[in-house]
């Protein structure tokens, strides 16, 4: 956490200069991190899963790649690990990088290192960018309801909220004269509000109906309701299957959390000396809440995402296992089980090293992440 | 205190509409219609679509469909649109099938996390307590469809029990014990898996939940300890509710469990939305009525909240 925003203005007003902690805040936070095993495990993992996922990017794309995952080559069907190609029946161009299949082949004879390889980058995106998503709901929503969250929405903000979405609504099924009709006097009766202070039945249009806070904290309670798997695989089910609306869906539907997190930080951050100070100098709303708050609020967020990341690796590889996953161009360890499922006794690799590849990637960013939580619990460093 | 039961009441009520609304608007927005499921099949005239689509009010505006299925609902009267079965009936015949496998699987749960916690809270740090802790990260990040066919392989190769299904197809005629046998081994399988996810977490709430009580004074006056360790799973009580659905699609997917995730599924396969909104519903009714029963044994847990 960041506390060098309370420092520059403890400077500005010439107050006596804190003393200097003897380490800086990184090398105390590793030298914490590191007496937890587990973690530096999952840290090593994580980055061996990063590097190897870029690596595979780049050796499996392109025209001529080093490892083809598309390649198909019948004659070579269902050939365990470390097995050698039988080079009298393939084509020059067919062999298989180093010459040998390390993870064999599967029902198509397709080289699963290469598909593994393909598969390690389509996770990391999906589990990145799906998280990407709903931590930036979750900071704005959350950040809303905590820092503007007192401040009741009136009955003319609804009005207008109203008639502009069916002015819109209006000219997008085709009527668009009244649709603008619409948005014009909605603009027209906004002024009308603005100028004319004391019309008459104004009063009952300023009155409050509900705060900001509660706004968006019952549409969270609401989006809980949902059973989230059952609901990511109805809407999956219902769109066009790609990549991106599985990443997007798995965003949409797990924000919750984040925007709880964002709206506690920012509740009690709110009431902190350095944001009265920065209130006071006149500093705009704006610039307090992403200057002065947001970096002090992101850190349990940015935790809570290492362990979103891998639960939702752990949701796209359900859905690829229910065949509502990334259509097949693309390979992802899910897909790849799911298709040697029907294999598991003739060919039990297919299923075990996708199935342990997920097992050891999604336990090392939740080990990662559990010990990042506890290096920033408080509670947990006062005792060591 | 009755202004309390009624206020959450109302509140649990408000968010029901809502949900309705969310979830009849997400499934009528997406792209495609039922009547397209299958435009190649030969039954599927134009006029048969038609018709189709009028009995199902599906060419009125969508707050008219709206208003008639949920009019329906409450009327009992919804019926699924791919065999024409009333859906509340479906799903009824369905939860039952999936109460035992999440019954079993609560017990299973709380039996064996609450000693695991304990006993590795007593003994922090050393290797009891740091196995467990490595074990139940282990069981989160498993994936659950992955540990079912290691259980399953495992099982069949050293028991050689068959476990798929609800029991063994043809065993009617045995004795009455080897029946009840056959059940226990079909269902035990499917709720351990249930289970695992379950067990990882209460485990490691409930040791950290021991070491943050044990530090505390008022612990001495043993009366009030077992009162404040309690709120924490009262919390955890109203969220067991909603477990009956959410996890079991994949699960009962592998077992052949006719249960309600599975029925779910067949649901999302033939875009029978009737049954799908009707799931939807019953599934926030449960979340609803969880938070709903824990916000009243918080009452009576913690005085302070009746006000």
């Amino acid at each position: 956490m960041n506390h060098s925003n309370a420092s520059d203005l403890g400077r500005d007003f010439a107050l006596e200069e804190p003393a200097a902690p003897k380490r800086t805040r990184l090398q105390e936070f590793w030298r914490l991190f590191k007496k937890n095993r587990l973690a530096i495990f999952g840290l090593a993992i994580f980055i061996l899963f990063f590097c190897s996922a870029l690596i595979g990017l780049v050796l499996t794309s392109g025209q001529n790649p080093v490892f083809d995952p598309a390649l198909i080559r019948l004659q070579e069907k269902l050939l365990p690990p470390l097995t050698r190609p039988n080079l009298a029946s393939l084509q020059p161009d067919e062999t298989p990088a180093f010459g040998i299949y390390l993870f064999g082949t599967d029902d198509l004879g397709r080289d699963v290192f290469a598909r593994m390889l393909q598969g390690a980058w389509v996770s990391l995106t999906v589990g990145f960018v799906a998280v990407g998503i709903s931590v930036l709901i979750g900071i704005f929503m959350g950040g809303i309801a905590g820092y503007f969250g007192q401040h009741y929405i009136r009955l003319d903000h609804l009005l207008c909220l109203a008639l502009l979405t069916a002015g819109v609504g209006l000219m997008a099924t085709g009527r668009p004269y009244a649709g603008i009709v619409m948005v014009i006097a909605v603009v027209f009766g906004l002024f009308l509000l603005r100028s004319a202070k004391s019309l008459p039945g104004s009063g009952l249009l300023k009155k409050n109906t509900i705060s900001i806070d509660t706004l968006i904290m019952r549409f969270v309670d609401i989006m809980l309701c949902f059973p989230s798997f059952f609901l990511i695989l109805t809407v999956v089910a219902l769109l066009p299957a790609s990549i991106y609306n599985i990443m997007i869906v798995i965003g949409l539907t797990s924000w919750m959390g984040a925007t709880r997190f964002v709206r506690a930080e920012f509740l009690s951050l709110r009431e902190l000396d350095f944001v009265s100070a920065a209130r006071a100098l006149g500093l705009g709303n704006f610039r307090i809440i992403f200057r002065h708050m947001m970096p002090n609020a992101v850190a349990p967020v940015l935790v809570s995402a290492t362990i979103g990341i891998a639960s939702a690796i752990l949701t796209e590889a359900g859905l690829s296992f229910l065949g509502f996953g990334v259509p097949p161009p693309h390979a992802t360890w899910g897909n790849i089980l799911s298709d040697g499922k029907r294999f598991i006794f003739d060919a039990p690799w297919l299923t075990f090293i996708p199935g342990f590849a997920i097992l050891v990637v999604v336990l090392s960013f939740n080990l990662f992440g559990e010990g990042l939580r506890d290096v920033m619990n408080p509670k947990l460093r006062e005792r060591q | 205190m009755l202004s309390f039961i009624g206020r959450s009441l109302v509140q649990k009520l408000i968010t029901l509409f809502f949900v309705s609304i969310v979830s009849f608007m997400i499934i009528h927005l997406a792209p495609g219609e039922p009547s397209q499921v299958d435009p190649l099949n030969p039954k599927f005239t134009p006029e048969m679509v038609e018709r189709f689509r009028q009995a199902f009010h599906l060419d009125e505006p969508l707050y008219t469909q709206y208003l008639y299925f949920y009019r329906d609902l409450f009327a009992g009267k919804t019926i699924s649109w791919k065999d024409n079965q009333p859906a509340l009936k479906k799903i009824w015949e369905r939860f039952m099938n999936s109460l035992p496998l999440f019954i079993v699987g609560t017990i299973l749960t709380w039996t064996i996390s609450f000693p695991v916690g304990i006993r590795s809270a007593i003994a922090r740090g050393r290797l009891y307590d740091r196995s467990a802790t490595f074990l139940s990260y282990l069981l989160i990040s498993i994936p659950g469809f992955f540990f079912a066919y290691i259980l399953i392989i495992f099982v069949v190769e050293q028991f050689q029990v068959p476990v798929i299904g609800m029991e063994t197809f043809g065993a009617g005629g045995t004795s009455w014990l080897q029946m009840m046998m056959d059940r226990t081994w079909h269902l035990l399988l499917p709720s351990l898996l249930g289970a695992t996810g379950g067990i990882a977490i209460l485990s490691r709430y409930v040791r950290s939940q021991m070491l943050e009580v044990e530090g505390q004074d008022y612990v001495r006056t043993a009366k009030h300890a077992l009162r404040n360790a309690l709120l924490p799973f009262v919390t955890m009580f109203g969220m067991i509710l909603p477990g009956l659905i959410g996890g079991s699609v994949i699960i009962e997917s592998i077992f052949s469990w006719p249960g309600m995730g599975r029925m779910a599924y067949e649901a999302i396969l033939a875009r029978d939305y009737p049954v799908i909104l009707t799931i939807n519903f019953v599934s926030a009714v449960l979340v609803l009525a969880g938070t709903f029963i824990s916000d009243m044994l918080y009452m009576v847990v913690d005085p302070r909240i009746r006000l």
